[in-house]
């Protein structure tokens, strides 16, 4: 049963994390929701690793991916907010909506 | 016992997840956010998992702790003193993130999970490092040359002034002209 | 051989810590008052800051302001933990070192919530100074920490100290202390690293501080300097191992030596501007580390 319970704190995570980053504008407020969703990665991983199969290494690497793809998920986000800041004065999303078009 | 904390730290995770998107304050969304990771980390610390959640709880301070100076230097109200709504399609976003959880949590619950296969190892750290350098060897390698990457862009990104604004047009200057100069005689 | 000692102990830790942090106020203060005739010792500043009115600044972000200095305290407290005194440890910790770092990065956060939460200009300024600071200090602070879980093969502070039996580790791998001692001096923001406290932000993070506010943070600088002066003990000195003495009492020796050096430092040295540091920090310091580290790899596969 604790593996459900610790699935159902991942989806929960993930959920909220996915809220915030469709309903936000800033990008940096975008990017924390994006941080919540690999946090419930996290969470899973670990879970998954304890309760179906500890013997073998894969969960663990796994959590060590999330972490990873966060540390990356950042830096990037930073660089690029930072770039079109400068470039056009936009920190939000509906700013830079150029595609779209 | 465990169940306990697992429960306390899960809700906490949980409620301080929300309060990141609640919150007018940058500052206390960034923070509030860094409580749910270190809620997190002592659910990962519960299962057997000592160097994952030692290192989730360190690299999370860190991150949140820079992330914070970016939140400041890009939000139009980053005390939260003027509350102002910066969202959009909020109830589109709602309905969606609340049918995932649905979707998954069904899934969690009427999936018939496999049974526990092996016994946990003695000491996990060892058991990932060993995977790490090992058969995962592949792995390693690819989040390295993705951290480098990672580095690489992000500095090309996020640097206005190239090469021949540090060194002059015919890449004449010895010394880069930096309007920061650093320690070690630049 | 490190063992594990009763629950209790991790408040016997605690107050070992607080002692020590007092010897080396006192020590400090006495050396101060040499100097500048008339100023108060520690006891008298403890006990004026616990009976000063808190000052409250417009529009503060009251929860996080307050916040921020206990939330130093309790990082050197909790960085304490992991720290054997001779054969006992309050809590042997399979990662002893990666623990001692996490804790020492709350500081990170303390330090800048102590800054942001004033709602002053002047503790904004000095929270970024220390944002800057850590970043310069942690890559060699990590990279030394590494070097003894290298060395020891094993991240147990207990190990640690067992591999250190022959050969003390400050003897073969100097680099990685001299930036080991570096860094503690930064995460307690002493001596050279004074920047983010300093009289040009009118003190700092310590600006708008007051009563209990400002009795935490100055203790928390104490408390952090004393856990790192702790922690290089068993990473570096051998921990109890010493002649004669028993080995509790050559841990304490060998932490008050180091805590002594550190607090003897804080005058020797003018203070350096981050800009500056970081570039030495990175330039000449992280690749020293690095070498320090790969000697030491090798030395461990060829041993």
């Amino acid at each position: 049963m604790m593996l459900q319970l610790f699935l159902l704190l991942a989806a929960a995570l993930l959920a909220i994390g996915l809220y915030g980053a469709l309903s936000q504008q800033s990008i940096v407020m975008i990017m924390m929701g994006l941080e919540l969703m690999v946090n419930a990665v996290i969470v899973a991983g670990a879970a998954a690793w304890w309760f179906l199969a500890p013997h073998r290494p894969d969960g663990q690497v796994l959590v060590v991916v999330a972490i990873t793809v966060m540390a990356v998920e950042m830096a990037m986000g930073f660089a690029v907010t930072t770039a079109i800041f400068r470039a056009r004065d936009v920190d939000t999303t509906d700013a830079a909506a150029d595609l779209r078009r | 016992m465990q169940l306990v904390v697992f429960v306390v730290c899960a809700v906490g995770a949980v409620a301080a997840g929300a309060a990141v998107f609640r919150v007018d304050s940058m500052a206390r969304a960034t923070f509030a956010l860094l409580a749910s990771f270190v809620f997190v980390a002592v659910d990962v610390l519960l299962l057997h998992l000592a160097y994952l959640g030692v290192l989730v709880i360190l690299m999370m301070i860190m991150e949140m702790v820079v992330m914070a100076v970016f939140m400041i230097m890009y939000m139009m109200n980053p005390a939260g003193l003027m509350p102002m709504s910066m969202m959009h399609n909020r109830r589109g976003a709602l309905a969606i993130s609340a049918g995932t959880f649905v979707l998954l949590a069904a899934g969690i619950l009427l999936v018939r999970w496999p049974a526990r296969r092996g016994a946990p190892p003695a000491e996990p750290t060892r058991q990932l490092g060993e995977a790490l350098m090992g058969s995962k060897m592949l792995v390693m390698m690819v989040l390295g040359l993705a951290l480098f990457a990672t580095m690489v862009a992000t500095v090309v990104l996020a640097q206005h002034r190239g090469r021949y604004d540090r060194y002059g047009d015919e890449l004449e200057r010895r010394v880069p002209d930096d309007p920061i100069r650093g320690g070690v005689g630049r | 051989m490190v063992r594990q000692a009763p629950l209790w102990t991790a408040l016997l830790a605690g107050a070992v810590l607080l002692a020590l942090a007092t010897i080396a106020a006192v020590g400090r203060g006495v050396a101060v008052a040499r100097r500048a005739a008339g100023a108060g010792t520690p006891v008298a500043e403890v006990a004026r800051l616990l009976a000063q009115q808190r000052r409250s600044t417009l529009a503060a972000d009251r929860l996080l302001w307050r916040s921020g200095p206990a939330a130093v305290c309790v990082a050197a407290a909790l960085a304490a933990l992991v720290v054997p005194l001779g054969r006992w440890t309050a809590w042997d910790s399979p990662v002893g070192v990666v623990w001692f770092n996490a804790m020492e990065v709350v500081v990170w956060a303390g330090l800048w919530l102590v800054g942001w939460g004033a709602n002053s200009v002047w503790g904004v300024v000095a929270g970024y100074r220390f944002l800057a600071q850590g970043l310069a200090y942690e890559l060699p602070h990590m990279f030394a920490l590494t070097t003894v879980a290298l060395g020891a093969g094993s991240l147990r502070v207990g190990d640690v100290v067992a591999a250190q039996s022959g050969l003390w580790f400050v003897v073969w791998m100097p680099v990685a202390f001299v930036a080991y001692l570096v860094a503690a001096l930064a995460m307690a923001f002493w001596g050279p690293f004074d920047a983010p406290a300093q009289a040009d932000l009118a003190g700092g993070l310590g600006a708008e501080l007051s009563g209990v506010d400002a009795l935490l943070l100055r203790a928390g600088r104490y408390l952090m300097l004393t856990a790192a002066a702790a922690f290089a003990v068993p990473a570096f000195l051998g921990g109890g191992a010493g002649p004669l003495l028993p080995a509790w009492l050559w841990s304490l020796l060998k932490t008050v030596a180091v805590l002594g050096f550190l607090v003897w430092l804080r005058d020797r040295l003018p203070t350096v501007r981050m800009e500056r540091y970081t570039e030495l920090s990175w330039l000449v310091l992280l690749p020293a580390t690095l070498v320090q580290a790969l000697l030491v790899a090798i030395v461990v596969l060829l041993r």
